[in-house]
């Protein structure tokens, strides 16, 4: 038999699962995430392994989903200095790169671009021709000021012929610097790309960290034969050295595992998932056993994006939020003691009113000393329980989008709520192992490939359109590492772009499958 | 008055709500005008009154699809000569410049040209408001014509258009900004100051500012910024509910659509529904009309007051939909004809907003 070992990391727990070859759980475990994430994440590693007898030698797949590059950009630590560069004079000179970038975050990452002649038009004509002289100027002034870069074309996603000339450049003047190409990233929207582009580009040291770390405390624990994947954020893998590339993929890729994982453990394949954690909960929705992407733009660290990213809302109550009264009225945090839950919720001896002391003294879960919850007054409870729950209906109501009811799946430690019935909802599912869904859905991730492009319906007919971009997805996956012969293309979107003539169309196409067995 | 970075903000939030769900995204254009004051310091704002009868003044937009202006931003110089020749061709200089629209992305668009250009910005537009096309504007109602016309692109093409009709310019103008890419500066409406006093609306980019900072005052102390908003613009709570459909269907590059809302709280059991055609258009409780273009309708976010465009109606939000009387100059005869629920393809006859809630058919 042959093994998968899963670990995802959350703000307050690391969790790791072992599955074997047929996708059954055979151990799991929860731990603290510590604060350099790398220690947290050898630790659940040492632990998972301890409470089995199985070989660790046959743990042939390791996937990892973490939190590394998000705190990265959230602290502002461990980023790369990016050289920025736009193509698109004499257009686009009214809004200069990072503009409303938090004034921190733009002198942690960059203080150097150019917005150089190039950039297309919707229809493929350019707008300018690129002026290889003016960008190895300026590649020369910045090249021992920088460690990586971002090129972003204005209609990049239509050709990339200019920002793939420009990435060739970069290699004749910088050697083997990390480049980030816009059109490989993020969708229509110049100023949500770049921003996409350069974040990612300012990640490269963050991945190379990941993937060390990350090989050397698997093989400190003795999984020494596996293969690495880190997960992303649409629910698939990608290998080790997909991430060095695309390591902003792999933001947010947390509650796309609870997502996922829930439908798996509960063998739903569309459904609504609410994933209650220690400091926020998060409700999102699952189709054809992916999560539902967002649509709107996303920010990240303080700068809008537009790559995809699961569509979430997340509430700011989770376990350790903090309850209070003030003039008679319940308030629900958003504070939270977060992974301190341990040490300061009533329950544990510690001083501080949480929302799971609350579900204690109702009997409603049993965690820690319930005699030290007793002295609440159970009419309060009642209240304060009354009022998470109208919190938690409005936003299940609120990511719902028609009024069709629909299953709930409780992961996390959302198992409180199954007690109810829940308005707008078929069932209420708790499945086993709901604890640890997200290492779960880490564990059973697929391996995926994406084509995005605007097609001119005039040069060439919709299903040819169709069929190349499908083509380039399912190559995409194969070089992710997907088995062709479980290729499916699962997604295939076709917007026509409005007001637009020449029957312009953006067609995005996805495809996953399983991962090759070695 | 100067406008900075603060007044910048303001206003691109007053023109959100001004926007009555359409108008654009103003994102890109805010971005233009901050980075536009930033390099060349703030704008000077000048009142209608202050304008002399005899100067040239015209009004800055932008024109093309969505699209392509978020991915194409403009140059910010596109005006500098156009507006040059527009003023060799009419033998004045360009004075100032003014919003043609108080919504959306081309409340933003004058500021940037008048901190790029060195000229003042008049505190007024044509809609008081906004709507989709070029015709429902003020200068309209006084027989002000849209020629001479300028277009320019971020390359340095410009052109002055001469058009015999407005129709005629609109239709010629569509095909000059597909070939300059899909889209282009445009400036129509030239005016003198003299026909700026009669025709324009006046006091609107003050307007607009003080309605952003009532905004973000009063979500930033958490007190009922609807109530105050409703005060503010004399403007009436219409509905208060969840949305629960969204029928939508895209003609000829235009967003039409009804919203179904469900109430709750005091609207507890009633149905309302919104019509809309990138713009809200007809709000209905039941079977009564409650408000109608040319009044406006805003979908504010229930615990916010933030308002929603729609695009980004759906499902399951919660909202509080009010009606505000718009300018007088659009309740006249030939106001209603330009712009009244009629010209929009309604059977119904416009009556003001306040009259529908206080003449007792809200009840």
């Amino acid at each position: 038999m042959i093994y998968r070992l899963g670990i995802d990391v959350g703000g307050t727990n690391t969790d790791a699962v072992i599955i074997d070859n047929n996708l059954k759980v055979i151990n799991s475990v929860k731990t603290p995430t510590t604060e350099d994430v790398s220690s947290g994440i050898k630790n659940a590693i040492h632990l998972v392994l301890e409470g089995t007898d199985i070989d660790k030698k046959s743990v042939k797949y390791a996937m990892l989903g973490t939190t590394h590059c998000t705190n990265a950009i959230v602290e502002r630590k461990n980023l790369c200095k990016v050289g920025v560069i736009r193509l698109g004079k004499p257009a686009t000179m009214a809004i200069e790169p990072m503009i409303d970038w938090p004034k921190d975050l733009s002198k942690a990452v960059s203080e150097n671009f150019i917005i150089a002649y190039g950039g297309y038009e919707f229809d493929g004509r350019e707008i300018a021709a690129l002026d290889e002289k003016e960008i190895k100027e300026f590649l020369n002034a910045v090249k021992d000021k920088v460690e990586s870069i971002a090129v972003t074309g204005v209609f990049s996603p239509i050709s990339n012929v200019q920002e793939s000339r420009v990435k060739e450049l970069v290699k004749e003047v910088m050697g083997d610097v990390p480049v980030s190409l816009s059109n490989e990233i993020g969708s229509v929207g110049l100023l949500e790309r770049e921003n996409a582009a350069i974040l990612n580009a300012s990640l490269s040291k963050v991945a190379k960290n990941i993937a060390l770390s990350f090989k050397e405390a698997l093989e400190e624990e003795g999984v020494e034969s596996s293969e690495i994947y880190l997960c992303q954020n649409d629910g698939t893998l990608m290998s080790l050295e997909h991430s060095l590339r695309y390591p902003i993929l792999t933001i947010a890729c947390g509650p796309t595992n609870s997502i996922r994982g829930a439908g798996y453990l509960s063998n739903l394949s569309n459904a609504i998932v609410l994933d209650v954690g220690g400091t926020t909960s998060d409700i999102g929705v699952i189709i054809n056993s992916f999560p539902r992407e967002s649509s709107v733009a996303v920010e990240i660290g303080g700068a809008r994006t537009n790559f995809r990213m699961p569509d979430l809302i997340s509430i700011g109550l989770g376990g350790g939020t903090i309850v209070k009264e003030e003039n008679g009225k319940v308030v629900l945090g958003p504070e939270s003691v977060g992974y301190k839950i341990t040490k300061e919720a009533l329950v544990f001896g510690g001083n501080t009113l949480t929302t799971t002391d609350i579900a204690v003294r109702l009997g409603m879960a049993d965690i820690g000393d319930k005699n030290k919850v007793s002295h609440i007054d159970i009419d309060f409870a009642k209240k304060v329980m009354k009022e998470m729950y109208s919190l938690v209906l409005k936003y299940i109501d609120n990511i719902k989008l028609t009024n069709e009811k629909s299953p709930l799946i409780l992961v996390g430690g959302g198992s409180i709520l199954i007690q109810n019935e829940i308005e707008g909802v078929s069932e209420v599912i708790c499945p086993e192992n709901h604890s640890v869904a997200n290492a779960i859905g880490s564990a059973i991730a697929q391996v995926s490939g994406q084509c995005e492009k605007v097609y001119s319906l005039i040069k060439i007919s919709r299903d040819a359109a169709i069929a190349e971009a499908k083509e380039k997805a399912i190559n995409d996956a194969i070089d992710a590492g997907a088995d062709e012969k479980t290729i499916e293309i699962v997604e295939v979107e076709d917007v026509p772009l409005a007001y637009l003539p020449g029957n312009a169309t953006r067609i995005k196409v996805k495809a996953a499958g399983n991962l090759k067995s070695i | 008055m100067k406008l900075s970075e603060k007044e910048i903000e303001q206003i691109a939030l007053g023109a959100s709500l001004l926007g009555t769900g359409g108008g654009g995204d103003p994102h890109v254009g805010k971005l233009m005008a901050l980075q536009a004051v930033k390099k060349h310091g703030p704008v000077e704002m000048i009142k209608v009154e202050d304008v002399p009868d005899d100067a040239l003044v015209v009004p800055a937009a932008m024109m093309g699809a969505p699209t392509v202006l978020v991915e194409k931003i403009p140059n910010g110089n596109e005006f500098i000569k156009a507006f040059e020749e527009l003023g060799n061709f009419l033998g004045k200089k360009v004075f100032a410049t003014f919003p043609i629209e108080a919504g959306g992305v081309n409340s933003m668009i004058p500021i940037a040209v008048a901190a790029n250009l060195g000229i003042p910005i008049i505190d007024c537009d044509g809609m008081g408001r906004a709507f989709p096309e070029l015709q429902m504007v003020t200068f309209h109602l006084y027989g002000q014509t849209a020629s001479p016309m300028v277009l320019a692109d971020e390359k340095g093409n410009s052109v002055i258009l001469n058009a015999i009709t407005n129709k005629w310019a609109e239709n010629l103008a569509r095909n000059l900004v597909v070939e300059m890419g899909g889209e282009a500066m445009i400036s129509i409406y030239s005016l003198t100051g003299k026909q700026l006093k009669e025709a324009a609306i006046r006091n609107i980019l003050t307007y607009s500012a003080e309605i952003g900072k009532l905004l973000m005052d009063t979500q930033a102390s958490k007190t009922d910024t609807t109530e105050q908003l409703i005060e503010k613009m004399n403007g009436f709570k219409l509905f208060k509910g969840k949305i629960t459909d969204i029928l939508r269907k895209t003609t000829s590059g235009f967003n039409f659509g009804t919203a179904k809302i469900e109430g709750i709280e005091e609207n507890k059991g009633e149905q309302f529904s919104i019509e809309f055609q990138n713009e809200n258009l007809i709000a209905k409780k039941g079977d009564c009309v409650l408000a109608s273009v040319p009044d406006l309708i805003c979908i504010l976010d229930l615990e916010s007051a933030t308002p929603i465009t729609t695009e980004s109606l759906k499902y399951g939000r919660r909202v509080t939909v009010i009606g505000i009387p718009c300018d007088k100059k659009w309740r006249t005869e030939k106001g209603i004809e330009t712009v009244g629920p009629r010209y929009f393809g309604y059977d119904i006859d416009y009556t003001p907003v306040e009259e529908l809630v206080l003449g007792g058919a809200s009840k």
